[in-house]
């Protein structure tokens, strides 16, 4: 458990160095000229290889250039932030667009999305995506906020919750770190959207660093039942507690049915 | 291990020279025991009456007898976990203090001294976490092994004449479970409780006229008021638990002077008691299962986390978390303030709100009839005779089809009061799930209500002809019901009269 949460911390620093290095030398390669296009990391090969994706499969909704159609919304003030968690949580591309997209297993490897990413952050500006220090979190705070702000919905515990008419707000126990603190900057759906005006960036760092305590709290007490509450609490005590307790009365009364039985006494 | 059957006189005269025959050959030592014992008591206190007749106290060795027991023993539990429980906990809801236990995400938060010793009790009491736990998850059995034994008595007609006080003493201890299982999960001062006290709140000032007096009263002012915690916590560790131990005694008290009912059956009739007697064999059931109660409990606390408080977070007025839900015994009560339409009206200058037909009425009626039913049956059925002998489910269609009905349309509430969660946990919508119960609460009742009469009917006819009358034969009393066959059901002597003459409701 702790080891693994390391290892995803680790992790997660080794891809922040990445794509800092990446955005590093995308904003070199931009710098030393427009006429070099043969690095293959550059933006503007990014942007290229996304508007190839982007024609392949968004484009029947999103339109040409992003500038949205009757089945899709325009992404011109999208940003980065939206479409990374678009596409990370599997939300995009959507197969109808007439229900809540849910969440799907990822379509695309990790360049693509970056490549698309990239061409959708091109075609306006829109919030980018936030930049987390867990080491500089308080978690404290975060849980403060997150139960101020987002436990309305989500649940204090994050197991998600129902709002009306057949949405629900998700639960945060499966959501890659990256993607809470773009759902906050990006509002999706019927979530609101949490600008700088509304949580810092450094709010938004420790609200991320308490989700990532939820997804993997000290749980004294023993197995917790999926944070539903008093209605898991409520069956287990009624089925499985008095369950027990009934089995035990009704062996404890067992020499007299076995006696009953034999005499065709009613055994209610 | 043979059960040791015996029958009990109705009403032995107390002073009789009744020995107990039947152990005596069974089990020659434990009667020795039993009956030094016996002299030694009476030899010192003089209630070789009271001796005698608890100790030849027969118990019907059904099941369903053991039911009210898990009750009993859940209550001691309780009060067991309880007492260690207020030894930590600090009833204050207004100071607040900067918690600085070991819970790590919530060092620094200003909290209450209420949640900030719950918190301590979790986490840096010894032993405190598993103590909190055993009594919540007693608490939740304690009313479900009430709620059975009632089903059990209603089902049975074990409230008829001359049972009507025992029946009123239970609705009683009923109500009082359930009342101090919500004042015990609210002063917590976490969030979710805060959540249920607005909401309780909201039901109480909605009662006509005396509401508002009644929450200022109890919250101190307005919600969420200053008071409340701090005036909860005596009703619920001192109050209730007296009333529920003084009820406890007239029941039990009732009880052992009517003697147990039981099932119809060979030798049961309406002026004896078939069954085992309390010493010794049902002593050392009732504790083996007292040991069991409370090993369950125990294990329950051990091993799964309920009411996880440090994640629910301080009570602060203006926040909500999405799922939230009373302790299951609440639930048909939030069911039916989820399901209810927007109702108010206004009669003679007042408004009544929402919660009130909502939440006051339902609990009204389902209580009131509760309370009032052995007298409306008795107006249908014209019976006022005493009964002994239960009926069998089956042998009372419509009682049967009513209960049931009854469960159904509370059952059907509390399934609505946890909606939210069961439409995430199916996928479904919210609007969609309150219109499917708005129609099952209705529908339900009257279609598993028919099928049951239907059930006992088909059950009946399987039967066959009736059983033998179950009207007293007093000339067989001595041993009557012993001499057939079974040679361990042995008639006590000295038998003959009438169950039990007296009628407490009646007087
Ligand atoms: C079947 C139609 C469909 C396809 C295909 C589709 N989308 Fe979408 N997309 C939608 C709809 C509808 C929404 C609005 C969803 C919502 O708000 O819940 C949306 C929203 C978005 C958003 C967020 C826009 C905003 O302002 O909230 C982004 C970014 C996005 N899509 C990117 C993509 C990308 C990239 C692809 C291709 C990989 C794609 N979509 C494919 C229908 C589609
Ligand atoms: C008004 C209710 C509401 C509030 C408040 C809210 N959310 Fe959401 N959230 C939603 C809904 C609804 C969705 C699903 C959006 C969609 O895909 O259409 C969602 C989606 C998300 C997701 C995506 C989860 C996934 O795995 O797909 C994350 C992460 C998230 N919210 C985090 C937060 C955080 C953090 C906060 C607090 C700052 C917050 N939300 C506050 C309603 C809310």
């Amino acid at each position: 458990m702790r080891s693994s949460r390391h290892l995803v911390l680790v992790a997660l620093a080794a891809v922040a160095l990445a794509v800092g290095v990446v955005q590093g030398t995308a904003g070199a390669g931009e710098s030393g000229g427009a006429g070099d296009t043969t690095s293959g990391t550059s933006q503007a090969d990014l942007v290229a290889a996304g508007e190839q994706l982007f024609l392949t499969s968004c484009i029947s909704c999103h339109g040409v250039d992003g500038v949205g159609t009757p089945n899709g919304p325009p992404l011109t003030a999208a940003g980065e932030a939206n479409a990374d968690f678009m596409l990370r949580t599997g939300r995009m591309p959507m197969a109808s667009s007439d229900v809540q997209p849910p969440d799907k297993p990822v379509a695309y490897t990790d360049t693509e999305i970056r490549q698309l990413v990239a061409y959708v952050g091109s075609l306006g500006d829109g919030p980018p995506i936030p930049q987390l220090d867990l080491d500089a979190a308080d978690v404290t705070n975060g849980g403060q906020l997150f139960r101020a702000n987002c436990a309305p919905c989500h649940n204090a515990s994050g197991i998600g919750g129902a709002l009306s008419y057949g949405r629900h707000a998700p639960s945060l126990q499966e959501t890659g770190l990256e993607q809470v603190a773009e759902a906050m900057r990006v509002g999706p759906g019927q979530m609101p959207r949490f600008g700088p005006d509304v949580l810092t960036d450094q709010e938004v760092n420790d609200i991320v660093a308490y989700v990532d305590y939820l997804q993997n709290p000290d749980d004294p007490g023993g197995l917790n039942l999926g944070y539903t509450g008093p209605v898991a609490e409520g069956f287990v005590a009624l089925v499985i507690g008095l369950g027990a307790l009934m089995l035990v009365i009704r062996w404890i009364t067992r020499e007299r049915r076995a006696a009953g039985a034999r005499e065709g006494a009613p055994d209610a | 291990m043979t059960a040791t059957d015996a029958t009990e006189p109705g009403t032995g005269p107390a002073d009789d020279t009744s020995t107990d025959v039947a152990p005596a050959h069974r089990h020659p030592k434990a009667h020795q025991r039993a009956g030094r014992l016996g002299r030694w008591i009476d030899s010192r206190t003089g209630i070789a009456r009271v001796g005698r007749g608890a100790l030849n106290k027969v118990f019907p060795n059904h099941w369903s007898f053991l039911l009210g027991e898990i009750a009993l023993y859940s209550f001691v539990v309780l009060l067991l976990t309880g007492i260690y429980l207020t030894l930590f906990f600090d009833a204050d809801s207004t100071g607040m203090t900067t918690y600085d236990g070991s819970y790590g995400p919530m060092q620094g938060v200003q909290v209450s001294e209420a949640y900030n010793s719950a918190l301590e009790i979790s986490f840096d009491v010894k032993g405190g976490l598993l103590v909190r736990q055993i009594h919540h998850w007693a608490a939740l059995v304690f009313v479900g092994a009430i709620v059975l034994h009632l089903c059990r008595v209603f089902f049975t007609g074990a409230f008829r004449r001359p049972r009507e006080l025992n029946w009123v003493v239970g609705c009683t201890l009923f109500m009082l479970a359930v009342v101090n299982g919500f004042a015990g999960y609210s002063l917590l001062d976490d969030q979710l409780s805060g959540t249920g006290l607005r909401i309780g709140y909201s039901v109480l000032i909605s009662i006509p006229v005396i509401g508002p007096w009644l929450g200022s009263l109890i919250f101190g002012g307005n919600f969420p008021g200053d008071d409340v915690i701090a005036r909860l916590y005596p009703i619920h560790i001192l109050v209730v638990p007296l009333l529920i131990i003084a009820m406890l005694t007239v029941h039990l008290t009732v009880l052992i002077r009517h003697k147990h009912t039981h099932f119809p059956g060979k030798g049961a009739r309406d002026d004896n008691v078939v069954g085992e007697r309390l010493w010794p064999t049902y002593v050392f059931k009732a504790g083996a299962l007292f040991f069991c109660v409370f090993g369950a409990l125990a294990l329950l606390g051990g091993i799964a986390q309920i009411n996880p408080v440090w994640l629910y977070g301080p009570f602060r007025a203006e926040d909500v978390s999405s799922a939230s839900q009373p302790d299951w015994y609440m639930g048909w009560l939030e069911g039916a303030l989820r399901l209810m339409p927007g109702w108010e009206t206004r009669i003679a200058g007042f408004t009544i709100p929402n919660p009130f037909y909502a939440g006051v009425v339902p609990a009204a009626i389902v209580f009131g009839g509760l309370y009032a039913w052995p007298w409306i049956e008795r107006r249908v059925t014209k019976d006022h005779a005493e009964h002994h002998v239960l009926d069998r489910p089956r042998d009372v269609p419509w009682r049967t089809a009513i209960g049931v009905g009854v469960l159904a349309f509370t059952g059907v509430l509390g399934f609505a009061g946890s909606d939210d969660v069961l439409v995430v946990t199916f996928g479904l919508s919210v609007n969609q799930a309150v219109w499917f119960f708005r129609v099952a609460l209705f529908a339900l009742p009257v279609i598993s209500g028919f099928v049951a009469y239907r059930l006992c009917i088909e059950l009946q006819r399987r039967d066959g002809p009736p059983p033998l009358p179950t009207v007293p034969v007093p000339d067989t009393e001595t041993d009557g019901s012993a001499g057939t066959q079974d040679p361990a059901l042995v008639g006590d002597a000295g038998g003959g009269q009438r169950h039990d003459g007296s009628d407490p409701a009646d007087a």
